[in-house]
């Protein structure tokens, strides 16, 4: 563990540099006892795969105290389990029209379109952190006959609520926004909605299963959510 | 009382000092990009430091007050008339009902803020004002400002103008070739002596392909000795990052919480508000200081803005 003064009102603390259930679990430790103190000080709390940066007003807490702070939490974690995390069902239509790209990560992993659905329904994902735009989620997990590089280049448009891959992830498209990820099905679930309370569906640490459901069940869901 | 937007501008948002806690849910804090501009503004009219007020981009608004109103305009160089009458900038405006206010091209610097007796009257969301414009949210229906727009003004009879002294205002920086002061960053030992020797020698030029989420530089081009690829962690406000291509990207108030390039430094405190004065074509030099530096830069800042005001 490593913790360095990323700027001059931050800290980033690095637990390691690989992606691993073992180390996210004491980023997401650090994270929630950080995020319960509550300290007006603190301005925000960005998490990373094996990281956690601290941006902190420093006219009002030096980097040696936060430090300090920090060592003392990581050094009390041994003794405090993670909280259960919440699991998650997201109803996912894997239309054709919502996975332009189910053909090209079958074809790149040599499985069927089927295939492909059945493997990314039957997963169990983490959310890792949230970054890119409000709500997306960075979920980890992906079975290995699933992982597919990003779009060369990225699409100018991709419609709120498009689930795709990259890698070794797979994550929702919260609003309407370029991007570059393989896509294979959309969700109507809203996965950020600015005036709710929390505003996203998803929070660091949460578990995440995708349930297929069909073009009626979305379009049903998408009209009940709008009315 | 409201305001009618007889002209957008270029690109005129609502704004405040920003939204924070919510990092971590992928939400960037948006808020002024020019923050001390913005301070100067509020504190000018005799409000909160953080009430709602405008942000103008490149060319200022044109608006229409329908009831009395005290008005400031700070930041970017700017004209400003109101009924045809020349106004100075950072100096407190009173507007009788049914005067035209307008702001003009922008010469020097690339933002403007208006702030209103009161401040703006925009719900807020997540407990903030500012616009988030790629999200949709906050500000005037997280958008930026239309023609036809009317915007309503919080009504707060207490409130007093005040004068600022002669000769403060220069010390705000808007110019054209621009000295940011850095400090070493997430990543610096990704990087060896010659890549800092190169950001810290060189003059960069600030890209066209630059605005709130980020200032894209082109100049002398800088490679990590590391080559591996870094596992996605926060980035802090002001990071310069460097990607794939060696051209630095200072991120900025709109940025993505998190990112996968390596950060070889980042923007001291107490610049930020410059960076948000950088338009195409500026140029930017680079100098480092130590963090206990910066941050007594950041005091003294503080002290400056207590300060400038006469009274």
């Amino acid at each position: 563990m490593k913790i360095v003064a990323a700027s001059d009102s931050s800290l980033l603390v690095e637990f390691g540099n690989s992606v691993s259930e073992q180390l996210y679990a004491r980023v997401l430790s650090l994270f929630r006892a950080l995020l319960s103190e509550r300290d007006p000080r603190i301005r925000n709390l960005h998490p990373g795969y094996a990281s956690l940066l601290i941006d902190f007003d420093p006219l009002r807490v030096s980097h040696e105290h936060l430090t300090a702070h920090v060592r003392k939490l990581i050094g009390a974690e041994t003794s405090i389990k993670n909280a259960a995390s919440r699991t998650i069902e997201i109803p996912v239509c894997y239309d054709a029209e919502f996975g332009p790209d189910l053909g090209d990560v079958a074809a790149h992993n040599n499985i069927s379109i089927e295939e492909v659905i059945h493997l990314h329904a039957s997963a169990t994902y983490l959310v890792y952190f949230l970054g890119f735009s409000p709500g997306f989620a960075y979920m980890g997990g992906l079975p290995e006959k699933l992982r597919t590089p990003r779009l060369a280049t990225p699409r100018i448009r991709v419609a709120a609520g498009s689930v795709g891959v990259a890698g070794e992830q797979t994550g929702i498209y919260p609003v309407d926004s370029p991007g570059g990820w393989r896509l294979i099905g959309r969700t109507p679930v809203r996965v950020f909605d600015a005036s709710a309370n929390p505003p996203t569906l998803l929070l660091p640490g949460d578990v995440v299963r995708f349930a297929p459901i069909s073009r009626a069940s979305f379009e049903q869901t998408l009209k009940a959510q709008s009315a | 009382m409201s305001i009618l937007v007889k002209d957008p501008g270029f690109a005129t948002t609502v704004q405040d000092l920003g939204r924070y806690g919510y990092s971590h849910l992928g939400i960037s804090p948006a808020g002024a990009a020019d923050s001390l501009s913005f301070r100067i503004a509020n504190l000018v009219v005799g409000n909160d430091e953080n009430a709602p007020a405008l942000e103008m981009t490149l060319t200022g608004a044109t608006l229409q007050f329908e009831e009395p109103a005290i008005i400031a305009i700070t930041g970017a160089e700017c004209s400003v008339e109101a009924d045809g009458r020349r106004e100075d900038r950072a100096q407190s405006i009173q507007l009788e009902a049914g005067s035209l206010v307008k702001i003009g091209h922008i010469a020097l610097g690339a933002r403007a803020y208006l702030a209103v007796q009161g401040g703006i009257d925009v719900p807020l969301v997540m407990g903030s004002a500012s616009t988030h414009l790629s999200a949709r949210f906050g500000g005037l229906e997280g958008r930026s400002l239309r023609r036809g727009d009317r915007l309503q003004v919080r009504q707060n009879s207490g409130l007093h103008s005040r004068v600022v002294r002669d000769g403060a205002l220069p010390l705000v920086g808007v110019r054209t070739h621009t000295a940011l002061r850095i400090t070493r960053g997430s990543q610096q030992d990704w990087f060896d002596s010659d890549a800092l020797a190169t950001l810290l020698s060189s003059p960069f030029c600030v890209s066209a392909q630059s605005g709130r989420t980020g200032l894209r530089l082109t100049g002398s081009t800088i490679h990590p000795q590391n080559t591996a690829q870094l596992l996605t962690d926060g980035v802090p406000l002001g990071a310069i990052q460097i990607p794939p291509d060696g051209q630095p990207i200072i991120l900025f108030v709109d940025q993505q919480t998190t990112g996968g390039y390596p950060k070889i430094a980042n923007v001291i405190a107490a610049d930020l508000h410059l960076v948000g004065q950088l338009r195409a074509r500026n140029t930017v030099r680079f100098a480092e200081v130590r963090i206990q530096h910066a941050i007594e830069l950041l005091r003294e800042q503080e002290m400056w803005l207590k300060e400038i005001f006469a009274d």
